[in-house]
């Protein structure tokens, strides 16, 4: 279990003062405090750690986000913004003396303007709630994280999530204009808006991926998107997860930017095709799934022009979808596989480093032999196209030494992810899970840089102050 | 101002900083100084120059990326990546035009290139912007001096990263100000095969930003979207254009459903590859803007249906606009006045847009607030990011805000 800074104790002896001063601002329901209806907030995707809060607020206003915000800043309270809380680095974990701000109550769509291509959500709308609202005009919100149906945009925000059609559409950071937030000492902004690049300092930026160190979002401006004609999937099965690389490569270097290039290799080919029943090649090493788009013409266009560049890396077959119904199928097994792992072990931890695309074949080597040492078994499925691997590595939860093997081998994961160039999270977040493994990505002073710009905004370390950073020292850095 | 310096590597450029800082004496921050004239002028002791850090340090067409130091000029990386069929997607102005004057008489004479490192410190992008994002957008990694001499790395050389605070995104459009930016990494993508451009002779503007609107929400992909006011070639009035880039048979395809598509809005006529590149060429720099010597320039972003409104109050100070990113980027030449300045300001106000006072004499840009001021809690926040990472405040100061 990951260590949590101690309790302040005169934060948890006030307890019921702080729970009716909280009532006060969010009224009736929207103030938890009896243990049985705070459980569901004790943790988040990464069900492996578990701490019950302080109390949890619901506030439906951002005037109420701010109140609570300047009550908890003028209290020394620490505060834990959630979403939906579906993140798997432990983003939105608890602390016993920390209020959890739920954000699901601003659920509101506020505007849409298909001629501006923008819409302004609440932070509590899901990812998929703004695509089903503009969807009727043929337009759609790009990141597609696969926990879209839950997760919600302040999420995203604060995480920069990404999704499967990232390649092409970009991540969640270049897909908003702008924010209204609220600051650890209670005041509202409002950063970008409905104009592209802001004049001055990139707040907008800053504020996407800070994993909730920063502030409170509460209203986000995404730019929506006009769909394409229409998108087709195929599927090409390779010799050896080299091979597979190759292609990859190949079908970048010709020009050719799929909207998807996702890669399977074959312990995650068998579970997704145990479970879906896609028809996927068993005997493969690994599989490529690739995506385009256009009008019908264009679509057989580019997808002779990649089958074509897969045929000269010998493949074990290929399969071109002709219809929508068969471009399902080929993704219904990737689709699954998260659960499709989980059917073959109920526990798995999924990691996130991504590498450099030319590093694939020496890092799935050195991982399958981690898998030897370890005793482990893992299964990568990840988007080729920009090296964020998903190893997901499975485990006993009813044995700890299980459990402490797996973490151990994901930290070695993540550890050769930074060695051959990449980096310790793509698209989940630093979060609790890997807060201490900072230190083999950035020096000393780097860690310091950022936490001095944590401290310009919230010089209390009032907000999730147990994440991101090593613990050792997440104390205000002068 | 006495010598400035020009230190040959990363670790100069710290030392200098580093002496600056102890001293408290300020550093004017530039690369070859091409948009010295840009937003205030700088009152400092000293000049660094990050000119003498050159050369692409990494260059992986299948990765999509390359790495550059900082003083390494635009035109190099640009020639770099077209060698091997990529580009920078969010093409980057080439300022020279509209600088060109002040720039060369500082460089005594010789046309000075844009260097990367201040291309993405002052984050402009191009016509492009629209759909593939900024120059911001496709910053994967930076290395920087900060204002303590520490050399401070964000980032890295993957597409996708998330890894602790992005100060890539902080330090890119800073002018300067937080860090000196000794290399960065750029996410590249393949150039397309050819290209066309869709124009629609409009009979007002606000017809023009709807024709752009339409184009930009069709399924066909469209990477510009402009509207020139005073016509385009022998169109004399508002001419809107509409940019396709791909392989030669979707640009054919897609060129043709969007002259149906738009048909409309007004006449409709096709631009092949051979004028359309120039055209863009010259939307992205300004040029139809026709800007003379003695005018201000100015830069406003706005929600696109509010472009109109602002071109109309260029017009409404005897200016005039340019409009690109589907309407929602106004370029305006005006007469370089506080009032001219304030009726600018107030207009992207009113629209709830930004704006940045591109070009001007040195008494105008010392004199008004070149950028929107923040509000009160934001500035105090402002203020602070800056002390940490520019204790000492003797990068840039005075750059982008008067006192700051
Ligand atoms: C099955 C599954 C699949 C997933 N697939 C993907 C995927 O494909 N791509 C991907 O990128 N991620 C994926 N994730 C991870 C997760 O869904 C994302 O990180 C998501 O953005 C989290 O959103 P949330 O609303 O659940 O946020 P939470 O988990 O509640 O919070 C995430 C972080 O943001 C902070 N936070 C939340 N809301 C706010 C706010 N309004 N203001 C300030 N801080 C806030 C929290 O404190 C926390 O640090 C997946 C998760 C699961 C369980």
């Amino acid at each position: 279990m990951i260590a949590l800074p101690p309790p302040k104790a005169d934060i948890l002896a006030r307890r019921a003062e702080i729970v009716d001063a909280l009532r006060a601002i969010c009224p009736g329901e929207a103030t938890i405090s009896e243990p049985i209806s705070l459980k569901p907030y004790e943790t988040d995707g990464l069900t492996a750690y578990r701490q019950m809060p302080l109390a949890v607020v619901l506030p439906s206003t951002t005037e109420q986000v701010a109140q609570v915000m300047r009550y908890c800043h003028l209290n020394g309270i620490r505060v834990v913004p959630r979403g939906a809380g579906t993140s798997l680095s432990g983003g939105a974990l608890p602390l016993e003396d920390a209020v959890v701000i739920g954000l699901m109550r601003l659920n509101r769509i506020l505007e849409i303007d298909f001629d501006d291509r923008l819409a302004v959500v609440e932070a509590g709308v899901t990812n998929l709630g703004i695509t089903r609202a503009v969807e009727h005009e043929g337009f759609f919100y790009a990141p597609d994280p696969s926990s879209q149906l839950a997760c919600m945009i302040g999420g995203n925000v604060n995480m920069n999530s990404g999704g499967a059609h990232c390649l092409k559409y970009g991540v969640t950071a270049n897909n908003l204009l702008g924010l209204r937030l609220v600051t650890p000492e209670g005041d509202i902004v409002e950063v970008g808006g409905a104009h592209l690049d802001a004049a001055g300092y990139d707040w907008l930026g800053l504020m996407t991926g800070s994993e909730g160190q920063l502030g409170i979002i509460t209203e986000v401006t995404v730019r929506i998107l006009r769909g394409p004609e229409g998108a087709r999937a195929m599927l090409a099965a390779f010799k050896g997860t080299e091979i597979a690389g190759a292609a990859v490569d190949a079908i970048i270097g010709s020009g050719i930017i799929p909207v998807a290039l996702e890669f399977m290799d074959k312990p995650c080919i068998h579970a997704c095709e145990a479970f879906a029943h896609a028809g996927y090649p068993l005997d493969a090493e690994a599989m490529l799934i690739i995506e385009v788009e256009g009008s019908v013409a264009e679509q057989d266009e580019l997808l002779a022009r990649i089958k074509e560049i897969c045929a000269r890396f010998d493949p074990i077959s290929m399969r071109v979808a002709s219809t929508a119904e068969e471009s399902m199928a080929i993704w219904k097994g990737r689709k699954g596989a998260f659960g499709a792992v989980g059917r073959i072990s109920p526990d798995y931890l999924c990691m996130d480093g991504t590498i450099p695309t030319g590093e694939l074949p020496r890092v799935l080597k050195r991982m399958g032999e981690m898998s030897d040492e370890y005793g482990l078994k893992v299964a990568n499925v990840f988007h080729a196209g920009d090296g964020n691997l998903h190893p997901l590595i499975m485990f006993d939860a009813n044995d700890p030494e299980s459990f402490r093997k797996a973490e151990a081998f994901g930290a070695d994961i993540l550890k050769l992810c930074v060695e051959v160039g990449g980096c310790l999270t793509g698209e989940h977040g630093v979060g609790v899970e890997k807060r201490d493994l900072m230190t083999v990505q950035f020096k000393a002073h780097e860690l310091d840089q950022q936490r001095r710009i944590k401290s310009a905004f919230d010089p209390g370390w009032l907000l999730n102050p147990h994440k991101v950073f090593p613990l050792a020292d997440a104390a205000p850095a002068a | 101002m006495t010598t400035p310096l020009a230190p040959p590597d990363e670790a100069g450029v710290a030392e200098a900083i580093r002496a600056a800082a102890a001293a408290r004496e300020p550093l004017a921050i530039e690369g070859n100084g091409t948009k010295r004239a840009l937003l205030r002028p700088v009152q400092a002791a000293r000049l660094l120059s990050t000119r003498a850090l050159t050369g692409i340090t990494l260059y992986r067409p299948t990765e999509l990326v390359i790495s550059a130091r900082a003083g390494t000029p635009l035109a190099e990386i640009e020639a770099a990546v077209a060698e091997r069929g990529q580009m920078l997607a969010p093409e980057p102005p080439d300022t020279g035009a509209i600088f060109g004057a002040a720039a060369q008489a500082t460089t005594g004479g010789a046309c000075a290139q844009a260097t990367v490192g201040g291309i993405v410190a002052t984050n402009l992008s191009g016509p492009r912007r629209i759909t593939v994002g900024a120059m911001r957008d496709h910053l994967l990694g930076i290395r920087f001096v900060n204002g303590a001499g520490e050399v401070v790395r964000s980032g890295g050389r993957v597409l996708k990263n998330v890894t602790g605070l992005d100060l890539c995104k902080l330090l890119a459009g800073s002018h300067g100000t937080l860090g000196v930016i000794t290399e960065v990494t750029l996410k590249v993508l393949p150039a397309a095969e050819t290209s066309a451009t869709v124009t629609v002779a409009v009979p007002d503007l606000a017809a023009g930003v709807r024709a752009l609107s339409a184009g930009l929400g069709s399924p066909y992909g469209v990477t510009g979207a402009a509207l020139l006011p005073q016509g385009h070639g022998d169109l004399p009035g508002p001419v809107a254009l509409l940019r396709i880039e791909d392989f030669a048979s979707s640009v054919a395809y897609r060129t043709g459903r969007l002259r149906e598509d738009l048909a409309p809005f007004g006449d409709v006529s096709l631009i092949g590859a051979a004028a359309s590149v120039p055209l863009w060429r010259a939307v992205r720099d300004a040029a139809p803007l026709a800007a003379r010597a003695e005018e201000a320039i100015w830069r406003v972003s706005v929600r696109p249906s509010a472009g109109p409104g602002i071109a109309a109050a260029a017009e409404a100070i005897g200016g005039r606009a340019l409009l690109d990113w589907g309407g929602g980027l106004v370029w305006i030449a005006g007469p370089a006045t506080e009032a001219a300045h304030q009726a600018v300001v107030a207009a992207a106000a009113a629209a709830r847009g930004t704006f940045t006072l591109f070009r001007g004499p040195e008494p105008l840009r010392a004199a008004v607030a070149v950028l929107p001021e923040e509000p009160a809690p934001l500035a105090a926040i402002a203020a602070r990011v800056k002390a940490a990472l520019d204790p000492a405040g003797v990068l840039n100061p005075g750059r982008m805000r008067a006192g700051g």
